[in-house]
């Protein structure tokens, strides 16, 4: 049996499992994420770590006020974030709504750039297993090729594992062909042992990526978090062979936060993960100061925010 | 022919060593005379040898761990009903301080009082030494951090030359307190007292091996006692010969165990802290704050 | 993808190294009468400066002059007034931070990460600490009026030259002395750097002297008649000598000394948090740390992954230039420690330790050390005995909580050690039966001016820092 198979037998075998696992000391984590996000990333290493970071962008609009217009541009800014350079790449994904998916999966279409949808009562998770699962086959239906889906945090903190894991498998067979991003909601999961137990919880139940937040609640990512759950994908890998993706979102808004969370990839996880089908951000604002940075590093002059397009 | 009993012929005491809570002879079968000051003769003691302080480094080192691991209280305990001991044999130690330092009664009956107060002084030292000497630190991150005191180890004493029970208590005492062991060597001109405060030790719940006492020549065990690589501490307070001392220091300096210098306190005054402080260790633990 | 960092060095242009410089005696520079040396830098062999030594009659010239200060200015002076003049150093050090951190990774060798983030910090914080005790000291415990002890003669080891001066001087000073300190042979410019501190900061002339010189230099100031305490971090072998020549005297005497700690994890540990620890244990400083984690001691339920963990994290680990930002891993201090350190893992290799290195590529010049560790050794060998001081791990395994306890303790040293678990009784319960003046549990290599540092056995003994080490400079 595999280990996926064997742990996810019983809601006994998951508990057992989840907490045999190696707990994490809040201190020495925060510790190792503060340390590294003091590297010092220059010239040409910075250079290379921009464009990156671009095309790991999950450009994201989950606003209530979200119109056709407003997911219209931003699909076009995550298709050619910088319209004055045409070197620059375009960004990872846009993330959106469930009602707006047609709109942005017309202006994708054909561009490369990925289309996710959030599902499974975004944000707060609290609906019945069959409205979830029916949100989830409507948004793949209309065109999403991602979804990002909420944990049940609940069940999760009241023990009840086997729920939250089948939840998970359940929604992951609707997804058919669509990744699956598993939102762990780390800020209400409140303790970096929790995180590491979701994190692997999500990837037994078949995530295709793990992702810190709503962007709903705060705290969102954090780098300390982001590392327990790089941990947690670098060793599922050496256990299973499997690897999966890991997407912190929320609250990263500076080119110098993402490079800090680069390196923290790149230092935890491996280069293996440095890759846009294994690292994503989850952001809005985040894209505008990358492609500034990226212009000061080719102009040599500071840039400003009158000459990046405002979606 | 009378029919008279004839007087009663007194059973003598042997002074002898105290080892691992034993009272051997000394290994070597030699022994030495004890005269008073005024040069009359007074007893044998045991004239112990560097085997003898071998022995006693052995007994001392294994009674660490249970006496080292005894809760304060505990050693509190034991260290008051050393008092109370002392207290109901208090004319036979006035008698012999009396005889080994040369004293009215008045004078000597002085010196045991003062004795058994230190010992009940100490006694109450053994749960407070930590909470005055210890304590959190507060240091500038999420850590847990405190300080107590611990025992050094095993401790050699040479005690003081003059002050016959007063001087010893007042240096075995504060050593014991904290859960050292110790190996002493009794005053060589006066070592009477001190082997009958041996007896005292052993019939108060003291485990055996914690206080071993010598007697004999300071100038011939000494070097052993300073040199033994298993002593971590020596209280050279009785060394009279500032050569001899010097030498001993030089002796401990090969583990470099922890050295009380010679001198020659005034025993009535307040002790204070700093003997036993000297004979302790601080051990700072660190840990994390987080969830 | 492959990311690699550009190099990120820290410009070495904010120091302004003099070409040669004398000794600090009476608050002026002097020359020395000895013949003077030359300081280098480690990580390239480079000239830095030439450096006076100081022979006996500058040895009495500087304790002379701190009998003087201490006996006309510093002694007499009020608490208050000392207090201030520390805590004017303290912001002195604050504001020069960058320019002593970048000297100290020049003469050192050791990562500017480190000099930046952890050595000029901590000796800013140290002279903070203390400066408020100089006002306060008979609440310290010691009685209602401690008195200082007069002139302090201070020598100083290389790991750390910076804070192992703070360690010696602001507890001195705050308790009233004067001191004569000697830095290392081969690290004596932040030193010097800090008498010009003591200069901008108007410390009358004789409370702080610094007298540079090797060895014999030291010699000549523990054993001068005239200074009342000796304080020493260094080797055992350096303090057994010291421990001996103040035999007989009244002078007082404290030793920070050698350490081979062992580092404990347990099969509960927080694994990814051990491996860190057990990283900054031996790692930290190219493992030229008195209380370096030199021993790991591993569960064998949880040997073989960690020990796994631990050369993936190791192989991350960056070796190189010291003023780069980004470098981990320093250089060696000196050709004669490199020499040691390759000569124990010679030695480690015939013992018939299986010996693994961090794969990576070192610099051509300079003094450098690949992080390594020895797997399959046993109290037995020579490398899990003996101090080696430099960036090299043993590795150990052990069954019970008690084979634990038993192999950690037994060794002649008893500075630190480190235990690894989630299991908050058994740390407890480990802390107290380790014979160590420090025990790091869940984590290592903290310090803090707050905090009492010092060791057991032959590690030495008094205290530095905190109340606790205030002791060592006072009478009582």
């Amino acid at each position: 049996m595999t280990l996926t198979a064997e742990v996810a037998r019983s809601q006994g075998a998951l508990r057992t499992f989840l907490h045999g696992l190696p707990g994490v000391d809040q201190v020495g984590a925060e510790q190792r994420a503060a340390m590294l996000g003091t590297r010092s990333i220059k010239t040409t290493a910075k250079a290379q770590a921009l464009d990156l970071a671009i095309r790991m962008v999950d450009l994201t609009t989950l606003e209530g006020s979200d119109t056709p217009g407003k997911v219209r541009a931003l699909c076009a800014k995550a298709v050619r974030p910088d319209p004055a350079d045409a070197t620059c790449p375009s960004a990872a994904a846009i993330c959106v709504y469930p009602a707006m998916i047609p709109v942005a999966a017309e202006a994708l279409r054909g561009t490369g750039v990925h289309l996710a949808s959030v599902a499974t009562a975004f944000p707060s998770g609290q609906a019945p297993l069959d409205v979830k699962l029916a949100d989830t086959r409507a948004a793949v239906a209309a065109g999403a090729d991602e979804i990002d889906m909420v944990i049940s945090r609940g069940a999760f903190l009241a023990g009840r594992y086997a729920e939250v894991h089948d939840e998970i498998a359940a929604v992951k067979e609707a997804c058919g062909d669509a990744h699956l991003k598993v939102i762990l909601e780390t800020g209400e999961l409140a303790t970096l042992d929790n995180v590491r137990r979701a994190s692997w919880l999500a990837m037994l139940a078949g995530a295709d990526f793990i992702k810190t937040s709503t962007g709903k609640v705060q705290p969102a990512a954090t780098l300390p978090v982001t590392l327990v759950m790089l941990e947690a994908v670098r060793d599922f890998r050496e256990q299973t062979g499997r690897i999966i993706g890991v997407k912190p979102a929320g609250g990263i808004r500076t080119a110098k936060d993402a490079i800090k969370y680069l390196v923290l990839v790149n230092e935890t996880a491996g280069p293996d993960w440095l890759d846009p089908d294994r690292f994503r951000f989850g952001a809005s604002t985040l894209l505008n100061d990358l492609l500034m940075q990226r212009t000061k590093m080719a102009t040599g002059r500071y840039s400003g925010p009158d000459y990046f397009t405002l979606d | 022919m009378s029919t008279e009993t004839p007087a009663r012929l007194a059973v003598r005491k042997t002074y002898k060593l105290f080892i691992g809570g034993a009272f051997p002879r000394s290994e070597s079968g030699r022994s030495y005379q004890v005269h008073s000051p005024s040069g009359e003769f007074l007893a044998n003691a045991a004239l112990a040898s560097r085997k003898d302080v071998r022995d006693a480094v052995k007994a001392a080192r294994a009674a660490t761990g249970k006496w080292s691991g005894a809760t304060a209280y505990n050693r509190g305990q034991i260290l008051y009903r050393v008092a109370e001991m002392l207290e109901g044999r208090r004319d036979q130690f006035v008698a012999e301080v009396k005889a080994a330092e040369g004293l009215s009664r008045k004078d000597a009956a002085v010196l045991v009082d003062a004795a058994i107060d230190r010992w009940v002084w100490y006694a109450g030292w053994s749960d407070k030494i930590a909470q005055i000497h210890g304590g959190a630190n507060p240091v500038a991150g999420p850590y847990f951090n405190l300080s107590s005191p611990e025992s050094t180890g095993v401790v050699g004493i040479v005690a003081p030359a003059d002050s016959s029970l007063l001087g010893l208590v007042s240096v075995v005492a504060p050593a014991i307190v904290g859960g050292n062991t110790v190996v002493v060597i009794a005053s060589e001109g006066r070592p009477l007292p001190a082997a009958s405060l041996a007896e005292v030790l052993a019939t108060s719940d003291l485990p055996g091996g914690v206080v071993n006492l010598l007697t004999g020549k300071v100038a011939e065990m000494g070097p052993w006692l300073a040199a033994h690589m298993d002593v971590n501490a020596i209280d050279l307070t009785g060394v009279t010969d500032p050569t001899l001392g010097g030498e001993l220091e030089v002796a401990a300096a090969e583990n470099l165990k922890r050295v009380i210098r010679p001198s020659s306190p005034d025993w009535a005054a307040d002790p204070g802290v700093s003997r036993m402080l000297s004979l302790l260790e601080i051990k700072t633990v660190w840990h994390p704050k987080g969830v | 993808m492959d990311f690699q960092y550009a190099p990120a060095p820290e410009s070495r242009s904010i120091v302004d190294i003099r070409s040669s410089y004398g000794l600090f005696i009476n608050g002026e520079f002097v020359g020395g009468k000895g013949e003077p040396f030359k300081s280098i830098n480690p990580a390239s062999e480079e000239l830095l400066a030439d450096i006076a030594c100081a022979d006996a009659a500058d040895i009495d010239d500087a304790v002379r002059a701190a009998r003087h200060a201490f006996d006309t200015v510093w002694g007499p002076m009020p608490g208050r007034e000392r207090a201030k003049y520390l805590f004017r150093i303290a912001r002195i050090i604050q504001e020069r931070a960058r320019e002593l951190a970048v000297l100290e990774s020049l003469d050192n060798g050791k990562p500017i990460r480190e000099s930046r983030d952890v050595d000029v910090p901590l000796v800013a914080a140290h002279f903070f600490y203390y400066a408020g005790w100089a006002d306060k000291l008979p609440y310290a415990g010691f009685g209602p009026d401690p008195k200082p002890l007069g002139v302090a003669g201070q020598v100083i080891p290389w790991n750390f030259p910076l804070l192992m001066l703070a360690w010696k001087i602001a507890p001195a000073l705050a308790a009233g002395n004067t001191v004569v300190l000697k830095p290392a042979e081969t690290t004596p410019l932040s030193a010097l750097l800090f008498a010009e501190i003591c200069q901008q900061a108007e410390l009358p002339p004789g409370v702080v002297n610094i007298v540079t010189g090797a060895g014999e230099t030291g010699r000549l100031l523990v054993e001068h008649a005239g200074v009342d305490k000796v304080a020493f971090t260094g080797s055992t072998e350096v303090g057994r000598a010291i421990a001996r020549s103040v035999a007989g005297t009244r002078k007082r005497l404290t030793l920070e000394l050698g350490g081979k700690a062992a580092n404990i994890v347990f099969d509960d540990a927080p694994i990814d948090q051990a491996v860190e620890g057990v990283v900054n244990g031996i790692f930290f400083n190219q493992g030229h740390v008195c209380c370096a984690g030199s021993r790991l001691l591993l569960q064998e339920s949880v040997a073989e992954e960690f020990l796994a963990s631990l050369k993936r994290r190791m192989a991350r680990l960056r070796v190189g230039d010291p003023l780069d930002k980004n470098t981990d891993v320093g250089a060696i201090n000196s050709a004669a420690q490199l020499a040691r350190v390759r000569e124990l893992s010679q030695v480690g290799e015939e013992e018939g330790a299986e010996r693994w290195s961090a794969p990576c590529e070192l610099p051509e010049r300079g003094f450098w050390f690949a992080p390594t560790i020895f797997t399959g050794v046993t109290q037995a060998h020579r490398i899990a005995r003996e101090e080696i001081f430099g960036p090299v791990l043993s590795v150990l395994t052990f069954r019970t909580p008690a084979e634990a306890v038993e192999k950690a303790n037994n060794t002649p040293y008893g500075l630190s050690a480190g235990v690894w678990t989630e299991k908050g009784s058994r740390i407890l319960e480990i802390a107290d039966q380790l014979r160590a003046g420090v025990v790091w549990a869940n984590t290592f290599n903290k310090f803090d001016p707050a905090s009492p540092f010092g060791g057991y056995k032959e590690s030495g003994y008094g205290r530095e820092g905190g109340r606790h080490g205030l002791e060592a400079y006072l009478e009582h």
